[in-house]
């Protein structure tokens, strides 16, 4: 650690003005800064310090994300070796799964990275941090299965037309990651849904050769009961990938076909509970994604026509992206609604709408993306009224005070 | 003929600083929804160009006549006439790219550029100054339509007028037409990218922030 300083400290004065390399200021204090805590306090004004920056408070997300990444790409590993027919040692699936997501990781990393570098640079401003999560969220939402040019085009749209554009880091109106994948989703349909995408058919760099079994199925649960046509939910059974039936408990652990993130509902409460614990993430809006999305599937399954309709709540939280958008994408600071009364608001519109969409709209099986991008829109409005009717509930209580 | 400096502003200032889409914003909403092919781009800007010009001469030449309380009708009236009369032509032509255009052809009648120019120039100004305030102003609309159609084309259906540009050994490679760049939002995107340009490019043009 002291020589990584001393050397820092050594090829500073190239960076500083003057110096020879004095246009890419930006990218070393972005290294500095990253690397060290910086020693520098303001010199005017009030200010108050905290250890809480933004950038610790990326850190902190990035190790809420790890236990749902690691079962992940365990279960990446595992949906891989059950599609061709053989058993494999836990390290062996795992490490499947690891060199399947590490391109995905990286591409989204470099090209997103690249782009923050060079506008900072551009723009002689300090590099944002934004992107460390942004970047590790994209990989999780797409299927493993997306070409890599495809998340490198759609990690370059969305970092310069839902960021940059807007002003860059904590100016966005809409999620980075999820317009990626909104991205992804109207571009290239065929790569984002469907059946043959969430699951890893052929090898990896060599590892994990071999031939799809018979009677395979790559559908997730959430696409089977979308497309079923048995009229009620009894009569609907979930399989796996070889025709298995699935358990609840394999949906909760997160053993099913789906994107990396949102697989285990285990490990995003996990999750939950780092960014809870920490005061990173909101409790309230994470509770009240829920509540929502749980009024508006029991009001469907008081008048189901189909199957879907007649799902209990407690596998809509278990299936597709429900509880990763609650926990991760609903509790981005900067999207979200900033008020405490507002976040109950925003968070229940975000239940509510995820239901309607998968409910009522087969073409979309997955409603949460598109849920959380509309209620985005909606947190500056649903902020404003809130702070207006604590103004006026404020100068009612002034003005009765005032006569009494 | 050489253009005296006043003409040009009025013939080449749409095409540039004033341009009716990227600097006023107008038009937007036909500019998104006949841009997803090149060649109803171009029908379309050629349409507009003609009508927003004819319309121009005839009411400046019925300027003077025209009371001022019912100016608006007498506006609608000329160029619903020209807008049929582009239509019919189209039908009896070009009846495939009439189709694609559908109801936008019927409202070029409701374009605001239309009656912007009406308005703004022909009431104040003479039938030649008209004219090629007509033309420039189709023109300008038209440019614009025709960058955004050729890009939409050729990255969502890899295609340009029809014919295939993207080579076959780029789908084998594994790429895909992008099919974001056929719905509208994408035409939105592009005309920001083009207006995103051209204030980079004329310092003047950039709104005072605050």
């Amino acid at each position: 650690m002291k020589a990584l300083k001393n050397y820092l400290d050594k090829i500073k004065p190239n960076f500083e003005e003057g110096g020879k390399l004095h246009w890419l200021y930006s990218t070393y204090d972005a290294f500095e800064t990253f690397l060290f805590v910086p020693n520098t306090t303001s010199r005017t004004g009030v200010h108050i310090h905290d250890a809480r920056d933004s950038k610790r408070t990326m850190i902190i997300v990035i190790l809420a994300l790890v236990p749902a990444l690691l079962v992940g790409m365990y279960n990446v590993g595992l949906q891989h070796y059950m599609a061709i027919g053989q058993e494999m040692s836990l390290l062996n699936t795992f490490l499947y799964g690891l060199i399947a997501m590490l391109p995905l990781i990286v591409v989204s990393y470099v090209v997103g990275l690249g782009i923050e570098f060079a506008m900072a640079q551009v723009k002689k401003e300090e590099v944002a941090e934004g992107f460390l999560v942004s970047g590790m969220l994209i990989p999780m939402i797409v299927p493993i299965d997306t070409p890599l040019w495809m998340v490198a085009v759609a990690t370059a749209f969305s970092v310069i037309f839902a960021k940059e554009v807007f002003g860059g880091t904590g100016y966005n109106i809409f999620n980075v990651a999820l317009i990626a994948r909104a991205f992804l989703f109207f571009s290239y349909p065929t790569k984002m849904s469907g059946d043959q995408v969430w699951v890893r058919t052929a090898d990896t760099f060599g590892m994990g050769k071999g031939t799809v079994i018979d009677g395979y199925s790559g559908a997730t649960p959430l696409g089977q009961i979308a497309t079923t046509d048995a009229g009620s939910f009894s009569e609907f059974t979930f399989h796996g990938i070889t025709g298995n039936p699935l358990s609840i408990s394999d949906m909760f652990f997160g053993f099913i076909p789906g994107s990396v993130g949102e697989v285990s509902t285990f490990a995003i409460l996990l999750g939950a509970l780092i960014l809870i614990a920490t005061g990173v993430g909101s409790w309230k809006t994470m509770l009240s994604v829920f509540v929502g999305g749980a009024v508006g599937v029991l009001l469907v399954n008081s008048f189901a026509q189909n199957a879907m309709m007649d799902m209990p709540f407690y596998y809509h939280f278990l299936l597709g992206g429900f509880a990763f958008g609650a926990v991760f994408m609903a509790t981005d600071p900067v999207t979200s609604a900033r008020t405490e009364k507002g976040k109950w608001i925003f968070g229940f519109l975000i239940g509510l709408v995820a239901v309607a969409i998968r409910v009522f709209n087969p073409g979309y099986p997955e409603g949460m993306m598109l849920a959380i991008l509309l209620i985005n829109a909606f947190a500056p409005l649903i902020d404003f009224y809130v702070i207006d009717a604590n103004i006026k509930r404020r100068a009612k209580r002034a003005t009765a005070s005032l006569k009494g | 003929m050489a253009l005296s400096n006043q003409t040009k502003a009025v013939l080449l200032g749409p095409l540039n600083k004033n341009n009716p889409v990227i600097v006023q914003v107008l038009g937007i909403c036909s500019a998104l929804a006949v841009t997803s092919k090149l060649e109803p781009s171009l029908v379309m800007a050629v349409a507009v160009t003609l009508v927003t010009a004819f319309g121009n001469v005839i009411i400046s030449l019925l300027r003077k006549t025209i009371p001022t309380r019912i100016r608006i009708i007498v506006q609608l009236v000329v160029v619903a006439a020209l807008v049929t009369i582009v239509s019919e032509v189209l039908k009896a032509f070009a009846y495939d790219v009439n189709k694609q255009l559908s109801v936008f052809v019927g409202l070029i009648v409701t374009n605001c550029i239309l009656m912007g120019r009406l308005e703004a120039f022909a009431l104040g100004n003479g039938p030649w100054p008209s004219f090629l305030d007509g033309i420039g102003n189709g023109l300008g609309y038209g440019w614009i339509l025709v960058v955004v159609g050729f890009f939409r084309e050729l990255l969502g259906s890899g295609e340009l007028l029809g014919y295939k540009v993207i080579p076959q050994f780029m789908y084998d490679a594994g790429y895909e037409n992008n099919g974001l760049m056929m719905l509208a939002p994408m035409a939105l995107i592009l005309v920001a990218v083009i207006i995103w340009v051209h204030r980079a490019r004329n310092k003047d043009l950039q709104e005072e922030t605050n």
